[in-house]
This record gives structure tokens, C-alpha cells and sequence, in this order.
């Protein structure tokens, strides 16, 4: 492949995958706080608050984070692919504008107001305060996620004579009916990352015997929210982005399958490596017809293999494809597992002292952030090698005057500055997360000053 | 309406300029006017609530003209790759400069981060106000609308210059100076005691420097580029914008010398505006003017959206940005007053 080319798509790869970092558990974590907000308003418990105050300081870094680290995506549509901007902007370019002034300006107004205005407004005026923070946030992902499905499923638009794309219908571009299914499912899984990172605090915590009221709260909202976002995020959104893609994307959904070549009562494949060259799967360990199944209802349907589409048209990088939708996927049903069994235990009253589930559900915290990034990964992988599906490569789209030392100059850049990023990041989520719900509240922090507002 | 749209996309940075404008300016001055940890913390509670809803400008602001005028944004965002990446680092180092400060105790991490805000504030100042240089000068656009700007070729301002030569070297002075002067108006708004003094003394000597670069600029500006006063000859009512410029900054004086802050504070604000609308009315109706051939200049003409998208744009623009500005009216009255006085009064609101 072209370096240049190469570098253009590490950078976005790059900046793009550290940056959704952060914005899963914001979105994820902001209708559980609302939740803890709830419960408190409404069974005048005051420990609910104090959970709320405590969620909402790890909110805060991760929304920091989210912040400095979305900022280049923006930029980067024109810095990098200036020539998908010139050709799109007529599009996208709407959902991005909205983005900002629907979602961008509320987030940063009410996420003030409800990190230090505790105080001044009524518990309703700061229950408002938190549910518009999660309101702003889901809005937000919402514009973000209509410009990706209009690249995966381009609809309400017409071609310009130079070749770029108008926008005619407002409505049908923002009701891709690609973005609801993808957006439902996107959701299940940052609530996934919220539940499994709240309840996996809440498990480390009983487990060193340490804020053990607090801890149960915790583990309680994270177990119950995370058992029907795990559900959710397989039946019905997974399963009907599943169908979507086989059917608009049939070849990425071939190449994600490890299917080769055609087959009636197709097997799904749950491990074995993709042989490209002799176009098979090694060590395959399928089950027979589930495939078929799985996309048409039916045991006896044919599904399309790689070898009825031209190779132009396959995805570029069909193992990295095939690995993220199988990691993707085999992590989803685990989290089914966790969760059920989480679920059950917490309604059997044995969960909290069933230490063995606790060191599951604790050990389980890195598995949701590797869940959303390899299905990020097997949507943006299978949409290659087009940028706009079907109607515009990727190899036309990025900026040809920025030349491969340019780019690999900012890359080096960006990797130096996030492994900082990384580093502060961590540093004081350990202290947050060492500290614990009993700290002082944030307008209090540090000599009685607050830290300031993202 | 493409008419309509140039004038959005200028409110939307001018927005940027003046809101984000003061924050930069007090992180430009962070160093020198404030000394101790009491006076830094106090500057970084000053902007604290607002900077992160002042930074939105810019991205809505990109937004807007990535949606307005896409062949623009591929353009200039593509041709001024390197000094954009600096500005997004730069930003980058700004957010968790002001943000992270709080978080522990300690003189290294709040002497880092203190040195991280102050610097990356000044160099964001100064490449802000090149940017605007460079569109006013122009760059070497070729054929197919695009171009590849270096960082500097060899400082001068001809038909392959770089991002940075003596022109946009001043363009940056200027902004560094008047951001700092808007900054201290600022400061010394939401500050009281010894601060209040600080800040009110620097806006002081600031305010000559200011006049003599932004004569200097005038100057430079009309000699490499006379042809953009032709729309001030054609619409000769246009030249009350550089007379409220002047008017803006005898207000500065004027207002300083009485102690009426936030008057002062607004005259730094109108100077900011007028300006940039200066600047605007002067280039329209290019976006960016070819250092080669003017035939290749990007004009609003060649560079806009889809007529449909610009219609239904209006409608969704005008009720986003009403309710944005509801918003902003509604925080900064909650975060109205000095800074040392809410905190007087219990907690930080």
C-alpha cells in the first residue's frame, strides 16, 4: 500500500481509537449517575449523592480527556482528508455543525453547573443539571455516529457536478436508518463499558473491605445496568447490525465471517485463523447452518462468500477484519455471562459476599474497552476500501499534498503526546479511584479549591 | 445566502476570538501578573467555569465552515497541515494546563501545569493572529485548489512564503498584545487586591504597545496588499469599522483611566470585533486569495455548499446557536462577580 496513504490512516486509526477512550465511559457512566441521582431524590437516601459525587470526579477526568482528545478529530477531516471534506462537506458537514451547537454548547454549560453547582441549586435543579450533561453527550454521539453511517450506508443525496455530494433531504440524512441501528448498538456498548467499570470499582472495593456501603451501590447499579446493556448490545442492536451489514455490506460481512467461498446452511466460525492465501480458515471450530441462520432465519439459506465479489471491492485488511469482529463479538457473549450470572447472584442476596464473582467482575474491567474498540474496528475496517461506501476510495480521499514525512512528523507527535495523556490519566484516576467515595467533595478538593470545570 | 454564510462563519470565530480571546489572554499573563499559588489559582478560577464553553466557538466555528464552505476547509486546513497540528497540540497542552492543575497538592505538578497553560497560551496567541496573516496575504494555491504551506521558506512575504515571514510574524504580535491586553481587562474584572492592581497596570502598559502594532499592522498590511481596500472605496460608509477600532481602543483608555471595569473590559471586546470585521469586510468576497494567480483565489462563489443544505442549514443554525447563546448568558451570569467574593460566600458557585 502507499506509505502515504498508510500514514493518513494510522493517524485518524490512531488518534481516533485513543480518543473513544474516553467518550464510551462519559456516555456510558452519565445515565448511571442520573440513576444515583434519581435514587437519591427519590428514596432521600443521602449515600446516593455521595455516589453520585464520587462517579461524577472519575466523570470529570475522563470528560477532560475526552475533550483535549476530540478536539483533532474535528480538524482532521481537513487536515488529513482534505479531499473526502471537499467531496463530503456538502453532507457531513451538517451533523458536524449540529454536533456543536446541539450537543457541544449543553454539555459544556450543564457539565459546569453539575459538577460544582451542587450547592447552589435545589436537588431537582441538580438532578436537571445531570440528566442534560447525559442528554448532551448522547446527542453528541448521535451527530457522530449519523456521519459514520452515512459513509457506511450513504443515503439523501445527490452527486454535484465536480463530483461532490449535496445533501436533499435534512430528515432522511439524520434518520439513516443504518445510524438508529448503529447508534442503538454503539450505546449498549459504552453502557457496557459505564456498568463493567462501576461495578468492577464496586467489586474491588468489597474485596479490600474498604467503603463497603458505597461499594455495594456500586456493584448494584453497575450488575443491573450492565445486565441489559450485555443483553441489548447482542439482541435486538447487535443482531440487527448484523443483518444490516450483510445485507448492504455483504462482502464485509463475508470477510468479518471468515467465509471464503459460497455456502448453503453456512457455519458460523467461532476460532480458527484466516488463510488468505489458500483462502480458507485454519483450525476451524464452527457450528454447522448457525450462519445462515443468524442472517436469514433459516438453516438452509445460502450465504455469500468472498469469492462472488472482485477482489477491488474486498475489504483491505481481512484478518485484522475477521480478529476484531470475532474479539468483538466473543467478548460480547462473555459479558452476557458475566453479567447473568452477576444478576443472579445479586437477586439470590449472595452476591456481595460471593468473592470468587467479585474477582470476576473486577478482572472483567478491561474487556468492554476492548469489546468497543474491535467493533469500532470491524465497522471502519469493513467499510474499506471505501470511504463513502461504494462510491468513494479511500485511496482518493486524503489530503495529496501532505506528504508522508508531514504526516509521520504529526504521528510521532500525537503518539508522544497521548502516551503523557496516557500517563497523567492514569495517575490520577488511581488516586481518585485510592482516595475512594469517602473524600472530601469536589469543591472542596485539594486546600478547599475546586478543580475547575471541563 | 452565501452571502449570509461568510458573515456566520466570521461571527462564529469573532465569537471565538473574544470569548476564548480573554482566557487565552489571562493564560498569556498567568506567569508574570499572578506569583503565588493563591494569585494562580485565583486566575485559573476566573476562567475556569467558561474557557471549556469559549473553546466550543472554534469547533462549532470549524463545523460551520467545514458544512459552509467545505473546498475552504479541505484547502486551508490540508495546506496549513503543520501549524494546525501545533495549534491542536498547543490546545491539547492548554486543556489539561488549566484543568489538571487542582488535582494534587504539590508545587512540581501545579509549577508544570502553570508552565504548561502560560506557555502553550502565548504561542496559541501568537499562531492565531499568523493565521489570520496568512489568509489576509494569501498562499500559493495551485490548480486543483489546494496548497502545502512550509513553516517558513525565507521570511518574506512573495509569492512562496511560508506560514511564518516578517508579515504574519507581526499579525502574531499583534494578537499576542492585544489577547494579553483583553486578558488583563479580564483579570483584573474578576479579581480584586493586589491581582485586581497587577492586571490593571500591565492592561496599562499594554495599551500603547497595542496602538503602535496595530498601526504598524494597518501599514503592513496596505502595502503588500493594497487591492483590499477596494471595498472600502466602493462602500465608503464601511470605513466606520477601522474608526471603531480607534473608537475601542480610546474606549480602553478612557474607560481604564475611571476604574470602570467591565466597560474597559468590553471596549478590549469591541477592538477584538472590529478588527476582525474589518479584516472580513476587506477580503470579501475571497476566503483565501492565491499568492499566484488570482484566478485561483477560493471566493465565497466557488466554495460554498449545496444551495438545499445552506436553506435548511439557516434554520437549524439560528435555533442551535439561540439556544447556545441562552446558555452562555445563563452560565456567566452564575459566574458573575470578582472571584475572591464567591468564594467568601461558600463553595465555588
Amino acid at each position: 500500500m502507499d506509505s502515504t496513504l498508510l500514514l493518513h490512516r494510522l493517524h485518524f486509526a490512531f488518534t481516533v481509537t485513543f480518543h473513544y477512550l474516553f467518550p464510551q465511559l462519559t456516555m456510558g457512566l452519565a445515565p448511571l449517575i442520573v440513576v444515583l441521582k434519581t435514587m437519591a431524590l427519590r428514596t432521600g437516601n443521602d449515600q446516593y449523592n455521595h455516589a453520585a459525587r464520587f462517579w461524577a470526579r472519575l466523570f470529570g477526568i475522563n470528560f477532560i480527556m475526552g475533550v483535549v482528545t476530540g478536539i483533532p478529530m474535528e480538524f482532521q477531516f481537513g487536515t488529513n482528508w482534505s479531499h473526502f471534506a471537499r467531496l463530503t462537506g456538502g453532507v457531513i458537514g451538517q451533523p458536524l455543525v449540529m454536533e456543536g451547537v446541539f450537543a457541544f454548547f449543553l454539555e459544556s454549560a450543564f457539565l459546569g453547573l453539575f459538577l460544582y453547582g451542587e450547592k447552589r441549586l435545589s436537588p431537582k435543579g441538580h438532578w436537571w443539571a445531570a440528566f442534560m450533561v447525559f442528554l448532551g453527550s448522547w446527542i453528541s454521539a448521535y451527530f457522530i455516529i449519523v456521519t459514520d453511517a452515512w459513509m457506511q450506508h450513504p443515503v439523501a443525496f445527490e452527486r454535484g457536478a465536480d463530483g461532490q455530494f449535496n445533501v436533499v433531504s435534512f430528515w432522511g440524512l439524520l434518520l439513516n436508518p443504518w445510524a438508529l441501528v448503529q447508534f442503538a448498538h454503539n450505546m449498549c456498548g459504552a453502557v457496557i463499558t459505564g456498568a463493567f467499570v462501576m461495578a468492577a470499582i464496586g467489586a474491588y472495593y468489597l474485596l479490600e473491605g474498604k467503603f463497603t456501603e458505597q461499594a455495594r451501590i456500586y456493584v448494584r447499579v453497575g450488575v443491573i445496568a450492565g445486565v441489559i446493556a450485555s443483553i441489548a448490545a447482542v439482541f435486538p442492536t447487535g443482531d440487527a447490525q448484523g443483518r444490516f451489514t450483510a445485507q448492504h455490506q455483504p462482502v464485509a460481512m463475508a470477510a468479518m465471517e471468515g467465509l471464503f467461498k459460497t455456502e448453503t446452511g453456512a457455519p458460523i466460525v467461532i476460532l480458527g485463523q484466516p488463510d488468505e492465501e489458500h483462502q480458507r480458515i485454519d483450525n476451524p471450530l464452527a457450528a454447522n447452518k448457525v450462519l445462515s441462520f443468524l442472517i436469514y432465519g433459516t438453516t438452509a439459506a445460502e450465504v455469500k462468500g468472498l469469492n462472488e465479489f472482485p477482489k477491488d471491492v474486498w475489504p483491505t485488511n481481512i484478518p485484522l477484519l475477521y480478529y476484531s469482529y470475532h474479539i468483538m463479538a466473543g467478548l460480547g457473549t462473555l459479558f452476557v455471562g458475566v453479567m447473568a450470572l452477576s444478576a443472579f447472584l445479586l437477586w439470590r442476596g449472595t452476591l456481595f459476599t460471593s468473592r470468587w464473582m467479585l474477582w470476576i467482575i473486577m478482572l472483567c474491567l478491561p474487556f468492554p474497552y476492548v469489546a468497543n474498540t474491535a467493533g469500532w474496528l470491524t465497522a471502519e475496517v469493513g467499510r474499506q476500501p471505501w470511504l463513502v461506501y461504494g462510491l468513494m476510495r479511500t485511496t482518493e480521499g486524503y489530503s495529496k499534498y501532505v506528504h508522508a514525512g508531514n504526516s509521520l512528523f504529526t504521528l510521532i507527535g500525537f503518539m508522544g503526546m497521548y502516551t503523557v495523556l496516557a500517563i497523567l490519566f492514569l495517575a490520577l484516576m488511581q488516586r481518585e479511584i485510592g482516595h475512594g467515595p469517602s473524600a472530601t467533595p469536589p469543591h472542596e478538593l485539594g486546600s478547599g479549591i475546586p478543580i475547575t470545570v471541563a | 445566502m452565501v452571502f449570509v454564510w461568510f458573515w456566520l462563519v466570521a461571527i462564529m470565530i469573532t465569537g471565538y476570538v473574544v470569548l476564548d480571546g480573554f482566557d487565552l489572554g489571562a493564560g498569556v499573563l498567568h506567569l508574570f501578573i499572578a506569583r503565588t499559588d493563591e494569585e494562580r489559582r485565583t486566575v485559573i478560577r476566573t476562567i475556569g467555569p467558561v474557557w471549556d464553553g469559549n473553546e466550543v466557538w472554534l469547533i462549532a466555528g470549524g463545523g460551520t465552515l467545514y458544512f459552509a464552505f467545505p473546498l475552504l476547509y479541505a484547502s486551508g486546513f490540508s495546506g496549513f497541515y503543520l501549524p494546525l497540528m501545533i495549534v491542536l497540540w498547543l490546545l491539547i497542552l492548554r486543556g489539561i494546563g488549566v484543568e489538571l492543575r487542582m488535582h494534587m497538592d504539590s508545587p512540581v505538578w501545579r509549577g508544570f501545569f502553570d508552565g504548561c497553560f502560560a506557555i502553550s497560551s502565548i504561542l496559541l496567541a501568537v499562531f492565531f493572529g499568523a493565521a489570520l496573516g496568512n489568509v489576509i496575504r494569501g498562499v500559493p494555491l495551485q490548480k486543483d485548489g489546494y496548497f502545502f504551506l512550509p513553516l517558513w521558506t525565507n521570511w518574506s512575504v512573495g509569492r512562496e512564503p511560508g506560514v511564518l515571514d516578517w508579515y504574519t510574524v507581526i499579525a502574531g504580535v499583534v494578537a499576542l498584545i492585544a489577547l494579553a491586553l483583553h486578558g488583563a481587562n479580564y483579570v483584573a474584572l474578576k479579581t480584586s487586591g493586589e491581582l485586581n492592581a497587577r492586571a490593571r497596570r500591565v492592561s496599562g502598559m499594554l495599551l500603547p504597545a497595542l496602538v503602535v502594532v496595530t498601526i504598524i499592522s494597518l501599514v503592513a498590511t496596505l502595502s503588500i496588499r493594497p487591492e483590499l481596500l477596494t471595498n472600502y472605496r466602493n462602500f465608503p460608509v464601511l470605513f466606520i469599522v477601522p474608526a471603531l477600532v480607534a473608537a475601542a481602543l480610546f474606549g480602553i483608555f478612557n474607560f481604564r483611566r475611571r476604574n470602570q471595569e467591565l466597560a474597559t473590559f468590553y471596549s478590549s471586546a469591541a477592538y477584538l470585533v472590529f478588527m476582525l470585521v474589518g479584516a472580513a469586510v476587506a477580503v470579501y468576497p475571497n476566503l483565501l486569495t492565491s499568492t499566484t494567480d488570482p484566478a485561483l483565489n477560493i471566493t465565497v462563489y466557488n466554495a460554498h455548499t449545496g444551495a438545499y443544505a445552506l436553506r435548511v442549514g439557516l434554520i437549524f443554525w439560528s435555533i442551535g446557536m439561540a439556544v447556545a447563546i441562552g446558555y452562555f448568558v445563563f452560565i456567566y451570569r452564575m459566574f458573575r462577580g470578582k472571584v475572591e467574593q464567591q468564594a467568601s460566600g461558600g463553595g465555588y458557585l
